[in-house]
C-alpha cells in the first residue's frame, strides 16, 4: 500500500497542474479543488471544447488512452469524479 | 517573417500571442507579416473547399509576394509550412492532434444534447464527405490530410517547445488568454536566432 500512494498523490498532482492550466487559474485555487467541487457544468469557461483539450492534455501527461465511451457526464462533474476516472485509467495502463 | 497562424480554435487562443510576437518582432527590426489562410478569418473562399496541399501552396505565394526570408509557424501552422523555408515551429502539432480535440468535442457537445455519436463514426463521415467540428466545416481532402500529415522533421525549420518558453501553452486555456513574458521568450529565441545565424 505505501508504494500506491505516492502514485495516487503524483495523479492528483498532474490533474490539478492541467486544470490549472486549462481553467488558467492561479495554483492556490486549484489546491483548494475538492472531490465535490464542481467541472463540467459548473465552470461557464469549461464548454466542451475545452472538455476536449482537457482529456486530450491527460492523456498526454498520464499517459492513458481515454476511449468514447469513458466519458460521461459523471466522470466529468466533480474534480472527485475525474481524478477517480484519471486513477482507474492509469491502473488500467 | 512570414508568421503561420495555428489552426481552427487554437487560432483564436494564439491570437493575442501571435500579435504579441509581431509586435515585438517588429520592435527588434524584423518586418512579418500574418496572412489569413484562405477559408479563415476574413478570406471569402469557403473552408470546406480547402486543403492543406493548398495551404501550403498559398503560404509559399505570400513568402514571395512579401519577400519573406523566414517563417514562424504557431502549432498546426507548421503543416501548412513550405518545408524548405528557414524559420521556426513553436509547439508544433501533428494534423491528428488536432483533429482529435475537434472529433472530442462534437462527441461530447452531442452527449451532453442526448444524441450519441462516435469519434470512429465522425472520422469515416470526415474522410468520405466532410464534417462540421467546433464550428469548422472541414471538407473532406483537408480532413483526410490533416490525419497524415505531421510536422515533418527534416524541414528547415528549428522547434521551440513549450518548455524552452515557459509557463503553459495558451493554446489550452479555456478561456482566451495573454502572456507578455511568454511572448516576450518567443520573440527572444527567433530574434537570437537571427543573428546568431
Amino acid at each position: 500500500m505505501t508504494e500506491l500512494a505516492p502514485s495516487r498523490s503524483d495523479i492528483d498532482t498532474k490533474l490539478r497542474a492541467i486544470l490549472r492550466d486549462v481553467l488558467g487559474l492561479d495554483a492556490e485555487r486549484v489546491e483548494r479543488f475538492d472531490d465535490s467541487t464542481g467541472l463540467f457544468g459548473h465552470l461557464p469557461e469549461l464548454d466542451s471544447m475545452a472538455v476536449a483539450g482537457l482529456l486530450t492534455e491527460m492523456e498526454d501527461r498520464l499517459d492513458i488512452i481515454i476511449e468514447d465511451d469513458d466519458v460521461d457526464g459523471e466522470m466529468l462533474e466533480t474534480y472527485g469524479g475525474l481524478l477517480a476516472f484519471a486513477e482507474a485509467k492509469v491502473v488500467e495502463n | 517573417m512570414l508568421v503561420l497562424p495555428a489552426l481552427f480554435d487554437e487560432a483564436n487562443k494564439l491570437r493575442r500571442l501571435t500579435a504579441e510576437v509581431m509586435q515585438r518582432l517588429d520592435g527588434a527590426g524584423i518586418d512579418s507579416v500574418l496572412p489569413d489562410l484562405p477559408g479563415c478569418n476574413e478570406s471569402r473562399q469557403p473552408l470546406q473547399a480547402q486543403s492543406l496541399d493548398h495551404w501550403r501552396q498559398c503560404a509559399k505565394a505570400a513568402a514571395e509576394h512579401f519577400a519573406a526570408t523566414h517563417v514562424l509557424t504557431l502549432r498546426g501552422g507548421v503543416l501548412t509550412a513550405p518545408p524548405e523555408m528557414l524559420g521556426w515551429n513553436y509547439a508544433p502539432v501533428a494534423g491528428r492532434q488536432v483533429l482529435r480535440a475537434m472529433l472530442r468535442a462534437r462527441t461530447i457537445a452531442a452527449r451532453e444534447a442526448g444524441r450519441e455519436e462516435t469519434i470512429e463514426a465522425l472520422q469515416q463521415t470526415g474522410r468520405s464527405e466532410g464534417v462540421e467540428l467546433a464550428g469548422w466545416t472541414l471538407g473532406p481532402d483537408l480532413f483526410a490530410q490533416l490525419e497524415n500529415t505531421a510536422p515533418q522533421p527534416d524541414s528547415a525549420q528549428i522547434e521551440i517547445d513549450q518548455g524552452a518558453i515557459g509557463g503553459s501553452g495558451l493554446w489550452l486555456r479555456a478561456e482566451s488568454d495573454e502572456s507578455p513574458e511568454q511572448a516576450d521568450a518567443l520573440a527572444l529565441s527567433i530574434t537570437a536566432g537571427l543573428t546568431s545565424a
